[in-house]
């Protein structure tokens, strides 16, 4: 009964791919990644990993589909250009790394074998152990929060860091403008921003056709 | 969308229930599946229900951006303060035994902190995410419509985008 679930959902999921492959309504393809998000949930699920099912449920299906959705409404509807002709060397280029790929799977052991090293090496400490050094009777916990709190500590750090990114480049508060007061580094050179700055305050006092652009500029960005 | 009783009552209603199991997830992770990263996203889901449904001016004016900066700088903070604490009473850097005289419950408390840290932190970055996305094309500063024209289309796509057979 199970494999024939895990056919079923990996049929559902290659079927997916090709659709959002074939699929020129942006809209309609983003719908797609959120139900292949889903379907992946419904793998794990199958495999027992709750926790990464659970995971990819909300992230994938979740919030990823909204994020694409909202970018979606800056841009347009459909794909651009034409899609029916074929590439050769990119497909060559595809074929070549999906076979290295499939081949690099042959030295995997298969499937449920409990004699892979995953099964053998930490896991079977971590289940006879960890009720007695953390407690949780999740162990999943226990190995994220106690086991690997390094890891996980990491991993909010990246999750923090990515809004930095997200904040520097998209504008929150920290915005170099002209007219600004404060001077963030962001790898800018100051002195030519204060070149710029004093080019600017030059075309306001002596207004030109360059001027008048300068002006406008700085009036859209204060 | 702003019209729309359909999806407005059910969502409103929706909203503190997901918030709910958000923090049920939160709490709950050390005996069911879930934990801080699962629980700020699905905390986070319901802002992002509620934005989609109300419109981001609304969602804005509940939560500011400069708030969600300092919680998710919060969440973080909480993760790393837990480490050293451990430190200062003699443990590792996260050794969550120092944390109470049983070790065991001093691993409580230390995972049921940093899960809030992460929590916080995972909640805050997605709103933040969502928030800035959603706010492109939005004046920064005043968040006016960069042009009037524009703003039905931008917010009805938008909007509309979440909405089962809403298209622009």
């Amino acid at each position: 009964m199970t494999e024939l679930m895990d056919v079923l959902l990996f049929l559902f999921l290659v079927i997916t791919a090709f659709g959002i492959i074939r699929m020129r309504d942006l809209f309609a393809a983003v719908m797609m990644s959120g139900l292949f998000s889903l379907l992946s949930a419904c793998l794990f699920m199958v495999m027992d990993a709750v926790d990464v099912a659970f995971t990819e449920a909300a992230v994938g299906a979740g919030i990823s589909t909204v994020l694409m959705l909202a970018t979606l409404a800056i841009t347009k509807r459909e794909e651009r250009g034409d899609r029916r002709r074929v590439e050769p060397l990119p497909l060559l280029l595809c074929f070549a790394i999906g076979s290295l790929l499939i081949y690099g799977t042959l030295d995997m052991p298969a499937y449920g074998d409990p004699e892979a090293p995953v099964h053998t090496y930490m896991a079977p400490r971590f289940i006879e152990k960890s009720k007695a050094e953390v407690g949780p009777p999740n162990i999943v916990t226990s190995v994220l929060a106690s086991y690997r709190g390094y890891d996980t500590f990491g991993e909010t750090t990246v999750v923090f860091t990515a809004l930095v990114g997200v904040l520097l480049l998209l504008g929150g508060r920290l915005r170099l403008r002209p007219s600004s007061t404060m001077d963030i580094t962001m790898g800018v050179d100051l002195r030519a921003v204060k070149r710029r700055q004093a080019e600017r305050r030059q075309a306001v006092v002596d207004p030109s056709a360059a001027g008048d652009d300068a002006a406008g500029d700085n009036g859209g960005a204060a | 969308m702003k019209h729309n009783r359909i999806l407005r009552v059910p969502v409103k209603s929706l909203v503190p229930l997901i918030m709910m199991f958000g923090l049920y997830v939160q709490f709950h992770g050390d005996y069911g599946p879930g934990g801080g990263f699962q629980a700020g996203v699905i905390f986070a889901a319901a802002i992002v229900l509620y934005t989609l449904v109300f419109g981001l001016r609304r969602a804005r004016r509940a939560i500011s951006l400069r708030a969600l900066e300092i919680t998710v700088a919060v969440g973080v903070l909480l993760y790393g303060s837990v480490g050293f604490v451990t430190m200062m009473l003699g443990g590792h850097f996260l050794g969550y035994d120092r944390l109470a005289h049983d070790p065991l419950h001093g691993q409580h408390y230390g995972i049921l902190l940093i899960e809030l840290g992460v929590g916080i932190t995972v909640a805050g970055v997605i709103t933040a995410l969502f928030f800035l996305f959603a706010g492109r094309g939005l004046r920064p500063a005043t968040r006016e419509r960069v042009e009037p024209e524009e703003d039905a289309t931008l917010e009805e796509s938008f909007e509309g985008a979440g909405a089962v057979e809403g298209t622009p």
